[in-house]
Protein backbone atom coordinates (compact mmCIF):
# COMPACT_ATOMS: atom_id res chain seq x y z
CA UNK A 1 0.00 0.00 0.00
CA UNK A 2 1.18 3.55 -1.13
CA UNK A 3 1.71 5.46 1.73
CA UNK A 4 0.39 9.35 0.60
CA UNK A 5 2.49 12.29 1.53
CA UNK A 6 1.54 14.31 4.38
CA UNK A 7 2.99 17.10 2.55
CA UNK A 8 0.42 19.38 0.70
CA UNK A 9 0.67 22.46 -1.29
CA UNK A 10 -0.90 25.07 -3.17
CA UNK A 11 0.69 25.14 -6.59
CA UNK A 12 -2.81 24.79 -8.62
CA UNK A 13 -3.88 28.05 -6.48
CA UNK A 14 -0.79 29.75 -6.91
CA UNK A 15 -0.53 28.81 -10.72
CA UNK A 16 -4.14 30.62 -11.07
CA UNK A 17 -3.04 33.57 -9.26
CA UNK A 18 0.05 34.04 -11.23
CA UNK A 19 -1.53 34.47 -14.51
CA UNK A 20 -2.66 30.60 -14.89
CA UNK A 21 0.87 29.16 -15.31
CA UNK A 22 -0.29 26.00 -17.38
CA UNK A 23 1.98 22.76 -15.84
CA UNK A 24 3.39 22.63 -18.55
CA UNK A 25 4.72 26.34 -18.15
CA UNK A 26 5.66 25.65 -14.35
CA UNK A 27 7.63 22.41 -16.02
CA UNK A 28 9.27 24.06 -18.27
CA UNK A 29 10.89 26.94 -15.77
CA UNK A 30 11.93 24.34 -13.36
CA UNK A 31 13.01 21.81 -15.69
CA UNK A 32 10.90 18.75 -14.86
CA UNK A 33 8.23 17.04 -17.07
CA UNK A 34 4.78 17.76 -16.94
CA UNK A 35 3.78 14.60 -15.14
CA UNK A 36 5.84 15.46 -12.31
CA UNK A 37 4.48 18.81 -11.96
CA UNK A 38 1.26 16.61 -11.58
CA UNK A 39 2.18 14.61 -9.54
CA UNK A 40 3.24 16.75 -7.45
CA UNK A 41 0.25 18.83 -7.02
CA UNK A 42 -1.61 15.92 -6.19
CA UNK A 43 0.88 15.29 -4.14
CA UNK A 44 1.87 11.51 -5.18
CA UNK A 45 5.30 13.28 -5.48
CA UNK A 46 7.51 15.23 -2.38
CA UNK A 47 9.74 17.44 -4.86
CA UNK A 48 13.34 17.67 -3.33
CA UNK A 49 14.19 20.42 -1.40
CA UNK A 50 15.92 22.18 -4.37
CA UNK A 51 12.58 21.48 -6.58
CA UNK A 52 10.86 22.61 -3.93
CA UNK A 53 12.65 26.13 -3.95
CA UNK A 54 12.68 26.30 -7.60
CA UNK A 55 9.00 26.25 -7.87
CA UNK A 56 8.86 28.74 -4.60
CA UNK A 57 11.37 31.20 -7.01
CA UNK A 58 8.89 31.12 -10.00
CA UNK A 59 5.92 32.62 -7.97
CA UNK A 60 8.24 34.44 -6.27
CA UNK A 61 7.00 33.55 -2.46
CA UNK A 62 8.34 31.80 0.27
CA UNK A 63 8.58 27.95 0.48
CA UNK A 64 6.11 27.75 3.32
CA UNK A 65 3.56 29.76 0.77
CA UNK A 66 3.85 26.76 -1.17
CA UNK A 67 4.11 23.54 0.83
CA UNK A 68 2.65 22.58 4.20
CA UNK A 69 3.08 20.13 6.79
CA UNK A 70 0.95 19.18 9.59
CA UNK A 71 1.59 20.43 13.04
CA UNK A 72 2.18 17.20 15.45
CA UNK A 73 3.21 15.41 11.65
CA UNK A 74 5.91 13.25 13.19
CA UNK A 75 4.68 9.82 12.91
CA UNK B 1 2.78 9.51 -19.88
CA UNK B 2 6.39 10.80 -19.73
CA UNK B 3 9.21 9.51 -22.01
CA UNK B 4 10.71 7.15 -18.90
CA UNK B 5 6.89 5.80 -18.30
CA UNK B 6 6.98 4.39 -21.48
CA UNK B 7 10.06 2.91 -21.71
CA UNK B 8 9.09 1.53 -18.32
CA UNK B 9 6.25 -0.31 -20.16
CA UNK B 10 8.21 -1.09 -23.35
CA UNK B 11 10.83 -3.42 -21.20
CA UNK B 12 8.10 -4.67 -18.75
CA UNK B 13 6.38 -6.35 -21.95
CA UNK B 14 9.42 -7.03 -23.38
CA UNK B 15 9.87 -8.96 -20.79
CA UNK B 16 6.91 -10.71 -20.33
CA UNK B 17 6.87 -11.58 -24.18
CA UNK B 18 10.20 -12.72 -24.46
CA UNK B 19 9.75 -15.48 -21.50
CA UNK B 20 6.21 -16.40 -22.92
CA UNK B 21 8.19 -16.93 -26.27
CA UNK B 22 10.46 -18.67 -24.87
CA UNK B 23 8.25 -21.22 -22.85
CA UNK B 24 6.02 -21.36 -26.02
CA UNK B 25 8.58 -22.86 -28.28
CA UNK B 26 10.74 -24.68 -25.50
CA UNK B 27 7.43 -26.67 -25.37
CA UNK B 28 6.83 -27.17 -28.74
CA UNK B 29 10.19 -28.68 -28.46
CA UNK B 30 10.11 -30.81 -25.29
CA UNK B 31 9.17 -34.47 -25.55
CA UNK B 32 8.86 -37.36 -22.88
CA UNK B 33 11.93 -35.64 -20.95
CA UNK B 34 11.66 -32.37 -20.26
CA UNK B 35 15.35 -31.82 -18.99
CA UNK B 36 16.21 -33.04 -22.25
CA UNK B 37 14.70 -30.21 -24.45
CA UNK B 38 17.86 -28.57 -26.73
CA UNK B 39 17.37 -24.90 -24.82
CA UNK B 40 20.64 -23.01 -25.03
CA UNK B 41 20.29 -21.35 -28.15
CA UNK B 42 16.57 -20.74 -28.07
CA UNK B 43 17.48 -19.19 -24.70
CA UNK B 44 20.27 -16.94 -26.13
CA UNK B 45 17.54 -15.90 -29.11
CA UNK B 46 15.29 -14.73 -26.17
CA UNK B 47 17.79 -12.73 -24.19
CA UNK B 48 19.44 -11.24 -27.22
CA UNK B 49 15.80 -11.03 -28.92
CA UNK B 50 14.54 -9.12 -25.96
CA UNK B 51 17.87 -7.02 -26.27
CA UNK B 52 17.29 -6.04 -30.06
CA UNK B 53 13.63 -5.12 -29.32
CA UNK B 54 14.52 -3.25 -26.19
CA UNK B 55 16.88 -1.41 -28.34
CA UNK B 56 14.18 -0.76 -31.20
CA UNK B 57 11.40 -0.29 -29.42
CA UNK B 58 13.11 2.29 -27.20
CA UNK B 59 14.36 4.19 -30.39
CA UNK B 60 10.57 4.23 -31.78
CA UNK B 61 9.24 5.54 -28.25
CA UNK B 62 11.90 8.47 -28.07
CA UNK B 63 11.03 9.11 -31.67
CA UNK B 64 7.36 9.69 -30.99
CA UNK B 65 8.06 11.82 -28.29
CA UNK B 66 8.89 15.66 -28.00
CA UNK B 67 9.95 15.94 -24.64
CA UNK B 68 13.23 13.91 -23.90
CA UNK B 69 13.77 15.21 -20.37
CA UNK B 70 14.41 13.11 -17.62
CA UNK B 71 13.81 14.61 -14.01
CA UNK B 72 14.02 13.33 -10.53
CA UNK B 73 10.97 11.83 -9.94
CA UNK B 74 11.90 9.80 -13.09
CA UNK B 75 15.60 8.97 -11.46
CA UNK B 76 14.11 8.20 -8.40
CA UNK B 77 11.60 5.70 -9.39
CA UNK B 78 13.92 4.24 -11.82
CA UNK B 79 16.40 4.06 -8.40
CA UNK B 80 13.32 2.01 -6.13
CA UNK B 81 12.29 -0.20 -9.18
CA UNK B 82 15.49 -1.69 -9.92
CA UNK B 83 16.01 -1.70 -6.23
CA UNK B 84 12.58 -4.19 -6.03
CA UNK B 85 13.54 -6.21 -9.06
CA UNK B 86 17.30 -7.14 -8.22
CA UNK B 87 15.71 -9.27 -4.87
CA UNK B 88 14.88 -11.70 -7.45
CA UNK B 89 18.44 -11.72 -9.21
CA UNK B 90 19.66 -12.46 -5.88
CA UNK B 91 16.70 -15.17 -5.62
CA UNK B 92 18.07 -16.80 -8.65
CA UNK B 93 21.60 -16.61 -7.57
CA UNK B 94 20.57 -18.60 -4.85
CA UNK B 95 18.47 -21.16 -6.33
CA UNK B 96 21.13 -21.86 -8.58
CA UNK B 97 23.78 -22.42 -5.66
CA UNK B 98 21.16 -24.76 -4.36
CA UNK B 99 20.11 -26.79 -7.46
CA UNK B 100 23.80 -27.50 -8.13
CA UNK B 101 24.39 -28.66 -4.28
CA UNK B 102 21.65 -31.26 -5.13
CA UNK B 103 23.67 -32.25 -8.33
CA UNK B 104 20.07 -31.20 -10.29
CA UNK B 105 20.10 -31.42 -14.28
CA UNK B 106 22.02 -28.55 -15.66
CA UNK B 107 17.98 -27.51 -17.54
CA UNK B 108 16.76 -26.79 -14.33
CA UNK B 109 19.65 -24.43 -12.95
CA UNK B 110 19.61 -22.15 -16.37
CA UNK B 111 16.01 -22.34 -16.56
CA UNK B 112 15.95 -21.11 -12.70
CA UNK B 113 18.10 -18.46 -13.10
CA UNK B 114 16.37 -16.99 -16.66
CA UNK B 115 13.21 -17.13 -14.54
CA UNK B 116 14.51 -15.50 -12.21
CA UNK B 117 15.91 -12.69 -14.32
CA UNK B 118 12.38 -12.38 -15.78
CA UNK B 119 10.71 -12.54 -12.67
CA UNK B 120 13.21 -9.58 -12.06
CA UNK B 121 12.33 -7.68 -14.68
CA UNK B 122 8.97 -8.12 -14.32
CA UNK B 123 8.63 -7.25 -10.08
CA UNK B 124 10.56 -3.97 -11.33
CA UNK B 125 8.38 -3.02 -14.04
CA UNK B 126 5.42 -3.52 -11.64
CA UNK B 127 7.07 -1.33 -8.97
CA UNK B 128 7.93 1.36 -11.69
CA UNK B 129 4.22 1.63 -13.80
CA UNK B 130 2.76 1.72 -9.81
CA UNK B 131 4.96 4.29 -8.74
CA UNK B 132 4.23 6.13 -11.74
CA UNK B 133 0.68 5.70 -11.52
CA UNK B 134 0.04 5.85 -7.97
CA UNK B 135 2.97 7.57 -6.81
CA UNK B 136 5.71 7.42 -4.71
CA UNK B 137 5.70 5.93 -0.92
CA UNK B 138 7.07 7.51 1.51
CA UNK B 139 8.01 5.46 3.40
Amino acid sequence: MVKPTRVTNDIRALRASHGDITQAELAERIGVTRQTVIAIEQGKYSPTLELAFQIARVFGVPLDDVFHYPDGGQS
Amino acid sequence: MSLEERFTWVQGIIAIGGYVVYLAVLFGRAGDNLAATPYVDLMLWTIGGAIVAGIIGGAIVGATMRNHAKDSRDREIYRRGEAVGSSFVVVGALSALVLSWLEVDHFWIANAVYLCFVLSGILGFIAKSTMYRRGLPTW
